[in-house]
């Protein structure tokens, strides 16, 4: 029969068809079987690379692989029967009795080898399954195109369009974006939230588009995904967060087996620079409120100072040993969900204690250091999250202290007479007003204090992590489940 | 090379809006003070309410429930309609 006139999918002839390719040993050494086989029934061959293979048959060229996603080839040959539009029969490689059996024809092959497995199907190739995916999400894809001048350099544009945040981007091309997307199930033109402070419409296209500037891979996208959810809450107030002159920015801690199936760190260095997934997601993060939401610093953003949290500030909790249950727990979710959750973070004070071996003494000391934050005569205005070291949970977990008690113990020892934190007293201005003067006040309102795990093996030493103004007044912690 | 990327903008161009015209004078007109709700704002805006009603003026107090969000829309409104000018405190 002449096949070469057969239409593709949809319009597949009945009988026999194959899916070879010349650059398969298998498929040469059948390839005489498919002319003799032709002679006798009819056979649609459809080659992969090159339409003159196999010689003696007229092939279908199948080099834009329609026809092979369209049958999801994964072997080359592959047989295939088709009655009434309809697959009835499908075989890989040389087998000969299948072969047989499929085609009916009791000698064929007879003097060959009985089996010899087969190739694989060219749809498999990395760079062929790359390019259909570009080629079929970049044209969905609807945000403005941005020409770049034929002099200019790409990295440069990318400063002087106003889209980093100070350090080098990566331009998101649509091939790049559309890779990006690959990441989540979610369609790319699903709103995901109104970005503070211009309250901006914001779609997964958009946070996509972001990661890429930012150097995400497409697996941590669910994860930043999440995190633009969590950050436009109203709860979070992301808005307040950013114009604040406070030095606050968000934090993202992750939660759950997504943190280690993406490579996260939550151990050595865990607060620190080296990590793709730490360094990227919360930068991405920070990337969507500046660009999609139009914060940017010097405008709506009128920190004092800031600090180098608002590049990034992103870790996973240290669940595997942690005497505690992990944060997401606490909040309650499942220990197998993933989340994120995020904290309106100040940056970071280092807390050195080398030498208590009892929690008792180690929780005086967390107390101690913690009753600085913000303002050691600021009580019921920030919160804190404290992040502990394994070196420091073992005093803990060896003492029996659950995660509350630790919690409890530090806020009794918290309790601030207010004769000594009003304005002027200790000959310091700064405190709270005069009104509390007979008061014991709770340095942290309850639900104020956060506690983690994370941190390397060695170092008796965590971190305390102030917030920002606390609760229903500024901001609450949110957490979300990262969903694919 | 890469020529053409993707815009990560929200893709919107701020509107610029006339400002209300300004009154000639305070005569006769209703002051708003808001007090968005940071520390000692009060103190400042309780000064300009003694100032404005010793000139004769009709004062009307207003307070953001926090100053870290906007002012909710109810409140615009009731401003707005109470007043002929407002007076906002920012203060620390």
């Amino acid at each position: 029969m002449t096949a070469a006139s057969v239409a593709a999918p949809g319009g597949l002839p009945d009988g026999l068809i194959a899916v070879v390719k010349r650059d398969c040993p298998t498929c040469e050494f059948v390839a005489p079987l498919l002319v003799a086989i032709a002679d006798r029934q009819p056979l649609t061959v459809f080659s992969q690379d090159d339409p003159d293979f196999p010689a003696g048959v007229d092939a279908v060229d199948d080099t834009a692989l329609d026809v092979s996603f369209a049958l999801g080839i994964d072997t080359v040959p592959t047989l295939l029967r088709f009655a009434d539009g309809v697959e009835t029969d499908r075989l890989e490689g040389w087998s000969r009795p299948h072969w047989q059996a499929l085609t009916g024809i009791g000698d064929l092959g007879a003097d060959l080898t009985d089996y010899r497995p087969g190739c694989g199907s060219r749809t498999h190739d990395p760079e062929i399954v790359d390019a259909r995916l570009v080629a079929a999400t970049a044209g969905r894809l609807q945000s403005r195109r941005v020409e770049l001048g034929a002099g200019e350099d790409e990295l440069e544009a990318m400063f002087e369009r106003g889209y980093s945040d100070g350090l080098p981007v990566v331009p998101p091309t649509a091939e790049r974006v559309a890779r990006m997307l690959a990441g989540t199930t979610r369609e790319p033109d699903e709103v995901v939230a109104l970005v503070p402070p211009d309250l901006t419409s914001c779609t997964v296209e958009k946070i996509a588009i972001n990661a890429v500037l930012a150097g995400c891979k497409p697996e941590y996208l669910p994860v930043v995904i999440a995190a633009v959810e969590a950050a436009c809450t109203d709860e979070f107030n992301a808005h307040g967060l950013l114009c604040t002159t406070w030095f606050s920015g968000p934090l993202v801690l992750v939660n759950g087996p997504i943190g280690r199936a993406i490579g996260m760190n939550s151990g050595v260095n865990a607060l620190g620079q080296g990590n793709r997934a730490n360094a990227t997601i919360g930068r991405a993060l920070q990337l969507v409120i500046r660009n999609v939401g139009g914060g940017r610093p010097g405008e709506i953003d009128r920190a004092t100072l800031g600090n180098p949290g608002k590049y990034t500030f992103c870790f996973a909790e240290r669940e595997h040993d942690s005497p505690w249950e992990p944060l997401h727990v606490e909040r309650g979710f499942a220990a197998t969900q993933s989340t994120v959750t995020l904290f309106g973070a100040s940056g970071l004070q280092g807390m050195c204690d080398q030498l208590s071996r009892d929690p008792e003494s180690l929780a005086r000391s967390f107390a101690a250091c913690l009753r600085v934050v913000g303002h050691p005569k600021n009580a019921f205005i920030w919160d804190a999250m404290i992040v502990v070291s394994p070196e420091h949970a073992r005093v803990f977990r060896e003492g029996g202290w659950s995660k509350t008690r630790f919690r409890d113990e530090v806020a009794a020892l918290l309790r601030l007479p207010g004769d000594e934190i009003v304005r002027g007293a200790g000959g310091i201005a700064e405190g709270m007003p005069e009104a509390f003067a007979e008061h014991t006040l709770p340095k942290f309102r309850d639900g104020g204090l956060h506690i983690v795990h994370a941190g390397g093996e060695a170092g008796l030493f965590s971190a305390i992590i102030g917030g920002w103004a606390s609760g229903a007044v500024g901001s609450e912690v949110v957490t979300r489940e990262v969903r694919s | 090379m890469t020529r053409t990327i993707l815009d990560p903008t929200g893709e919107r161009t701020a509107t610029t809006r006339e400002r209300a015209a300004r009154p000639g004078s305070l005569a006769g007109a209703t002051v708003g003070l808001l007090d968005i709700g940071k520390a000692r704002g009060d103190v400042f805006l309780d000064r300009l309410e003694e100032l404005l009603r010793s000139e004769g003026h009709e004062v009307v107090r207003f307070k953001k429930p926090t100053f870290t969000k906007p002012a909710p829309l109810d409140l615009r409104h009731e401003i707005a309609s109470k007043c002929d000018v407002v007076i906002e405190a920012l203060a620390d």
